[in-house]
């Protein structure tokens, strides 16, 4: 009733994949809308972030994931939150469907205690463990075996033969050649973890194109021996239904799975890259045209009657102004108060779950050192 | 009983693998091999493969993978055979782990242990032979501690494994072997050596000497021979180097009003310049000398024997500077 079959233009790339990907997905209006939804958002979000950077309300650096808005929407909808997330600096967008608020990202952006990591963390370090959502990791690729760790701790928990929850680890096609992904996807096969490794291939690590920087640029096929697979990163229902399979193969004691969405980033790779150096913006034209993510899910909804043109602008409209509404409340944040400054250094105290102090915390001026260097260790203050 | 420090930490590991499930050992021969250093000889037998795992010869791999098993409530113990290795693991300890609970405002801390021996082995040159306080220590988020004996050993271990935050365990090769007198109260499942605590080994008069790890056995060796001439030096054990006990020292400095500093690491940005600088600091009215410092040579370390000798500071190095410490001798 209501459900629709959405055959896809594109197959799955595969590589050593013991099973057969889908052809297509079956979907209805209500979750079409709810992707299209949370997607604008994120667009508009995004964008948002431009113009506040641009007026220097947003400081240092800024990675905006629009374009690419697909990716995650489509792992959301294939996970439950159960399942462990990990990613990149460019993090926006996975915090608001891990815990995270429009208003609080844009808090945290302007550096407002109300952001989601009480303004200490800015553009590039969002997290909410109780949505398992770790980060918002800012070294390039450092995040993926710290990811293998969240599928260990995750089979760890698990009593062996039941299902065990996965963890993704997403990163950009710049960082795939790193060593160190390799001696995670290593561990990862050798103990069987839930473990996916998630390739967001937006064609360019910074400003070198993945034929400049990839001696092999199938990043699905990367794990050697272990099974990839590659997917339209435009298309969420062809993201969904990639990742679907993916956490089916890895929570029951397969092992780990490469995947790789291809995907593009509207963006420059921050905002000090206005992004033409090293592409033109015919490219980027082309692919605004051709592959929007949004407008394929918006197209779906028109074309089988799910919903009428001016609805969905309707939708749009309001969306706009939620997030033009956001932004004014994060602006009415407040600055973070000086003792944050030295808080959240350790944890400890009886139930080890307080934030405790060093006894001693040495400022710039040292006359004006916190605690006092005749005290010894730490302690709640 | 005498234990030696191996067996201190081996049974150190074993209580509280015991008492928490969550904790669980990972490193380089760490199970079947039952230890590069034998230190963790028999927990595979005892725990099996789910909480003794033998990693490749991978330290960023697998210490980024401990970090995300601790992100999620585990309680690894990473094994770096020597923390010479855990130089390409240096990312993943100090921004995925020692930063991690200040960028998430408090949401997810990092219980881990970094253990393994550090600072200068035998005969194994300059890429195996170095000390990593000075380097770990600077960290804020990391807590460091540096054994000496059993007793700090064990003690050390345990409140390591039990502290909800990262801690770098710098043990030291050429102590594993030697035997260690351990207390009643230090055999027992219960004993803990608290971090950020330092011990006054030995109580003198006339002049503070201050090291951690193995340097800690060259003062009180200087200091027994100090004691034949009529010196009592005290010794201070720092036992934690990251929080720092200044006030220990500091009040022994304000009872000797002299001060030595002794360790294994290179004299530049060392332990005993950050101790120099707080003593200046805190306590310049009462020396009565300049400090002195025994650090390492400022040199890579050698092979050859009678080379290795002269680059790490030797009892002789102590006395030394002890005497200039004390006008005794220029």
């Amino acid at each position: 009733s209501g459900s629709i079959t959405v055959p896809f233009s594109r197959e799955y790339d595969t590589h050593k994949l013991p099973f057969e990907m889908p052809k297509e997905a079956v979907t209805n209006k209500e979750e079409l809308l709810g992707y299209f939804k949370l997607m604008y958002t994120m667009r508009r979000m995004e964008i948002t972030c431009d113009t506040e950077y641009k007026a220097r309300a947003i400081r240092g650096f800024c990675h905006l994931y629009d374009g690419q808005e697909a990716v995650a929407m489509g792992v959301e909808a294939a996970f439950d939150q159960k399942d462990s997330w990990i990613t990149s600096y460019r993090c926006h967008c996975i915090s608001l469907l891990r815990g995270g608020t429009v208003e609080s990202i844009f808090a945290e952006l302007l550096g407002y205690s109300e952001g989601v990591s009480h303004g200490k963390g800015g553009s590039m370090h969002m997290y909410s463990k109780k949505h398992n959502f770790y980060g918002g990791q800012g070294i390039v690729g450092a995040q993926v075996p710290v990811g293998v760790g969240l599928s260990f701790a995750a089979k760890y928990a698990t009593p062996p033969g039941e299902k065990t929850p996965v963890a993704i680890a997403m990163y950009g096609d710049g960082a795939a050649n790193q060593g160190q992904i390799w001696e995670g996807a290593n561990m990862a096969s050798l103990w069987k973890l839930p473990m996916i490794f998630c390739i967001e291939n937006n064609q360019y690590g910074m400003g070198t194109s993945k034929e400049r920087s990839s001696s092999n640029n199938k990043y699905y096929t990367m794990g050697n021996h272990i099974p990839g697979v590659r997917m339209d990163g435009m298309n969420v229902l062809m993201v969904r239904e990639g990742m679907k399979a993916a956490k089916e193969w890895c929570s029951t004691g397969n092992g780990p799975i490469y995947v790789e969405s291809d995907t593009y980033r509207y963006h420059g790779h921050s905002m000090s890259d206005p992004g033409t150096t090293y592409r033109n913006r015919d490219e980027i034209a082309s692919m605004r045209t051709a592959r929007d993510p949004i407008e394929y899910v918006k197209n779906l909804l028109v074309q089988h009657n799910l919903a009428d043109p001016q609805e969905l602008k309707n939708i749009e409209k309001d969306i706009r102004k939620e997030v033009q509404d956001a932004l004014k409340a994060a602006k009415n944040g407040s600055i973070p108060k000086f003792e944050e400054l030295y808080k959240d250094i350790y944890i400890g105290g009886e139930d080890n779950s307080k934030i405790v102090y060093p006894a001693y915390i040495r400022m710039p001026d040292r006359a004006k050192s916190i605690g006092s260097i005749y005290e010894r260790g730490v302690s709640g203050m | 009983i005498d234990m030696p420090v191996r067996e201190a930490i081996n049974q150190g590991l074993d209580e509280e693998m015991e008492r928490n499930e969550n904790v669980f050992l990972l490193g380089e021969e760490v199970a079947q091999y039952q230890g590069a250093y034998k230190v963790t000889k028999g927990l595979y037998q005892k725990y099996g493969e789910k909480r003794v795992l033998d990693t490749p010869i991978t330290e960023m791999g697998f210490t980024g993978l401990a970090v995300g098993a601790a992100y999620k409530d585990l309680r690894p113990v990473v094994e770096f055979m020597t923390f010479n290795f855990s130089m390409q693991a240096i990312d993943q300890v100090i921004n995925s782990a020692a930063k991690q609970l200040y960028m998430t405002a408090g949401d997810i801390p990092v219980p881990i242990v970094f253990r393994g021996p550090n600072g200068s082995a035998a005969g194994v040159a300059a890429q195996h032979s170095q000390c990593f306080a000075a380097w770990y220590s600077s960290v804020p988020g990391l807590k460091v501690v540096s054994p000496w004996s059993s007793e700090d050993a064990k003690g050390l271990i345990k409140s390591a494994i039990r502290d909800p935050n990262p801690v770098v365990v710098l043990e030291n090769e050429m102590l594993y072997g030697v035997s260690f007198p351990m207390s009643d109260e230090a055999q027992g499942k219960d004993f803990l050596v608290p971090i950020g605590q330092a011990k006054v080994e030995k109580e003198g008069t006339d002049i503070t000497l201050v090291a951690h790890s193995r340097a800690v056995g060259h003062c009180m060796a200087a200091a027994e021979q100090l004691a034949k001439e009529g010196i009592k030096a005290e010794v201070i054990n720092l036992r934690t180097i990251r929080p720092m006990d200044y006030a220990t020292v500091i009040a022994s400095v304000k009872k000797t009003n002299r001060l030595v500093t002794v360790e294994e690491g290179w004299p530049q940005n060392g332990i005993g310049a950050d101790i120099s600088a707080n003593i200046v600091e805190e306590a310049f009215d009462y020396l009565d000398a300049p400090i002195e410092r025994v650090t390492a040579a400022d040199v890579p370390m050698p092979y050859s024997k009678p080379l290795e000798e002269a680059a790490v500071p030797q009892v002789p190095d102590i006395l030394a500077a002890v005497k200039r410490a004390l006008y005794r001798e220029k």
